[in-house]
């Protein structure tokens, strides 16, 4: 088992005929994910030739669905488009819609998410600005490198890209379920909270690492929730101590606001819940085998 | 990015809110022609990103327009909280004000939608009411596929209880202020005060506007409302470069990849620095995934410009990124900078993890740069750095 991805998901790609869909369509093949197809209306009815692999172009995401019981979509979609693209993944009502584009204007972001809302959230957004998510030896959908660490009994959730690759990288003897980058917008569809009840729920994973950053308070309502609901150990890292007030650091939603939004009080938060949090990302990987070695 | 009042006034204006005119001047002596084009008297207003201008004295009512340059005179080049006014809006005198309301809409994060917020008592800070008169606050969530249509703006009108008379024209204001929020790709538009007149109308006196800089590819005239005498230079010139950068006060300049990593290192070499004199990291700079030599070479530019640095701290995870392309970039970025002839003598401090991180090491320790030393710990390089610019 595993969260959200299995070597069952069948997955297409809306964007895999640009040069980052088809770069990324190489490697997620190369980790043994079902690619069935892509989707691009201006090239439907062709195949492409992906490192000898045939996949089939699709003019829709519900044609892509109806002919291939495609579940899942990675969006590589340039963001002036994305919006159009995952309207179209939940009218499709594909189960999981990954959404890597960086860059989406807030107002897009937030009116298809409250569409998925709308529509009886149907369709799982996980992002945007997000890396996508990995079941170590099963599948990958989005761009997180498959060949950092194996199969194992950690869950991994994260607001950041390269941070999910430093964690799994110092962990890459223990190995992971699942690895899930949320990303890194004010508005995203898939939150701590979501991946936190899906790895409690998920028999093969053992230990929670949650990682946040600075802006909005997603960390201290999974701090909450953690409280109530969560049985497993978690273990925190939270960066961005040192960021000024007012500034943008990178991810679109890595603001401190005023006092709201600080490293300090989402550190806070979390260890009044009982998590264990790291100071730096190493230390962070130590606390998580002290707890797994008992 | 936050806007000035007279920037916010003038998209206000744009959407059919209904404000006051005014116009922004940066001499004294403009003072005089703009408040005569008013008639003769006017409000000269600093225009500065903060709150609390009247109380500093940043806000004068002009009765003639020698009084106005007056005004102007002393405002201009005022420090008001830390901010110096270069800029000073000229308005309209404001009829007699009856009554003061607060509104604004803004991008709720927490419920991932947006919300309204809505208040009978305005001219103060709302977050003061808030905590004071809670029940005086009508928050309203808005679904962003239906937008503020004219139901809206009423239901907002009466959860807020604003005054029978006044509430049509509140609902317009809203709808308008609305229109504002989603057609300039906005994360806050806040008027306060919304100011009940004498003759009856409400207008927005005053005003708040925060744009999304992830919709400028479709706001092309955003660009223009950028405060480019505020911003850094480092900052500037790395915007200038498409570089993700944000200067800080610290010594060890700080290159990575991945907003998350560079966060975190920021944070590590801080806490590094704490065992060397209490050194701090000099900036935030994310040069993103799949960095080429140009990219590390610009990157390398600003931050060997900024005089403030004495090491360089460049943190790699290779993710998709091959290591071996990062250490290449490196290396050929400091030749790129000697044959320029920058002067490069400050040391770096690489640490590189990841894919290939092997052969970048390889290829680090072969170029052997007099100026380059490898860690091959994040926690190991951040002290490096820390211990390199405490020495210097």
């Amino acid at each position: 088992m595993a969260i959200f991805l299995n070597k069952d998901s069948k997955v297409i790609v809306q964007g895999m005929t640009g040069s980052t869909g088809m770069k990324h369509t190489k490697l997620m093949l190369a980790d043994g994910t079902n690619i069935v197809g892509g989707v691009n209306p201006r090239k439907a009815g062709t195949t492409v030739d992906v490192d000898g692999t045939e996949i089939p172009v699709f003019g829709t995401v519900a044609e892509a669905i109806e002919k291939t019981g495609a579940n899942v979509s990675v969006l590589f979609v340039p963001p002036a488009f994305a919006k159009a693209a995952v309207v179209e993944a939940i009218d499709a009502e594909i189960p999981l819609a990954v959404v890597i584009t960086e860059g989406i204007a807030v107002h897009d972001s937030a009116a298809f998410y409250a569409y998925a809302v709308s529509k009886g959230n149907k369709t799982r957004i996980i992002g945007p600005n997000c890396p996508g998510l990995i079941t170590p030896g099963q599948s990958n959908a989005g761009i997180i490198p498959g060949d950092i660490t194996k199969p194992g009994r950690i869950g991994l959730v994260s607001k950041s890209g390269t941070l999910t690759y430093q964690m799994m990288y110092e962990l890459r003897d223990i190995g992971f379920s699942s690895a899930v980058g949320i990303g890194g917008d004010p508005v995203i569809g898939t939150t701590h909270i979501d991946a936190l009840a899906a790895f409690e729920a998920d028999p093969d994973t053992d230990l929670i690492v949650m990682i946040g950053e600075i802006g909005g308070d997603a960390e201290e309502r999974a701090a909450a929730f953690i409280k109530e609901n969560v049985s497993k150990p978690v273990v925190g890292y939270v960066a961005g101590f040192t960021a000024p007030e007012g500034k943008t650091m990178g991810h679109a939603g890595a603001i401190v606001s005023g006092s709201s939004g600080t490293a300090a009080a989402k550190k806070e938060a979390l260890e009044a819940a009982g998590v264990k949090v790291g100071k730096t990302p190493t230390e962070t990987a130590k606390l998580a085998r002290e707890i797994l070695a008992g | 990015m936050d806007l000035f009042e007279y920037q916010a006034r003038d998209l206000f204006a744009k959407h059919d809110v209904p404000v006051l005119a005014g116009e922004v001047i940066d001499t004294p002596e403009a003072a005089r022609a703009a408040t005569e084009r008013l008639g003769g008297k006017s409000v000269v207003k600093a225009q500065v990103k903060v709150g609390g201008r009247g109380k500093a004295g940043g806000v004068k009512l002009a009765a003639t327009a020698d009084e106005a340059v007056e005004h102007a005179t002393n405002i201009l080049g005022m420090d008001i909280k830390g901010h110096t006014v270069h800029k000073v809006m000229i308005a309209e005198t404001a009829p007699e004000i009856l009554e003061e309301y607060y509104v604004s809409f803004l991008l709720d994060r927490a419920n991932r939608t947006f919300l309204s917020i809505a208040s009978v008592e305005g001219g103060m800070e709302i977050e003061e009411v808030a905590e004071t008169r809670p029940e005086a606050v009508a928050k309203t969530p808005i679904d962003a596929n239906v937008g503020v249509t004219p139901e809206v703006a009423r239901q907002i009108v009466e959860a807020a209880k604003f005054p029978a008379e006044v509430a049509d024209k509140v609902a317009n204001v809203l709808v308008t202020l609305w229109k504002t929020f989603v057609e300039e790709d906005a994360l806050l538009v806040e008027v306060n005060p919304l100011a009940k007149v004498a003759s009856g109308d409400v207008i927005a006196l005053d005003g708040k506007v925060s744009l999304d800089e992830n919709a400028e590819f479709r706001q092309p005239e955003h660009e223009a409302l950028q405060d480019k005498d505020a911003a850094n230079p480092l900052e500037a010139a790395a915007k200038e470069k498409n570089l993700n950068y944000v200067k800080l006060d610290g010594e060890v300049g700080i290159i990575g990849n991945g907003a998350g990593l560079v966060m975190s290192t920021l944070d590590v070499v801080a806490y590094a620095g704490e065992n060397h004199g209490g050194v701090k990291p000099a900036n935030f700079l994310d040069i993103g995934g799949g960095a080429s030599a140009a990219v590390m070479a610009n990157g390398l530019e600003i931050i060997l410009g900024d005089p403030d640095v004495k090491s360089v701290f460049v943190n790699v995870f290779g993710g998709i990124t091959a290591c071996d392309e990062v250490a290449n970039g490196i290396v050929q970025a400091l030749k790129l900078l000697e044959d320029r002839g920058e002067d490069v003598t400050k040391p770096l401090v690489v640490r590189l993890d990841g894919n290939n991180a092997e052969l970048g090491r390889q290829i680090l320790s072969d170029a052997n740069h007099p100026l380059v030393q490898r860690v091959d710990t994040m926690d190991g390089a951040a002290d490096k750095a820390a211990e390199l610019a405490a020495a210097k």
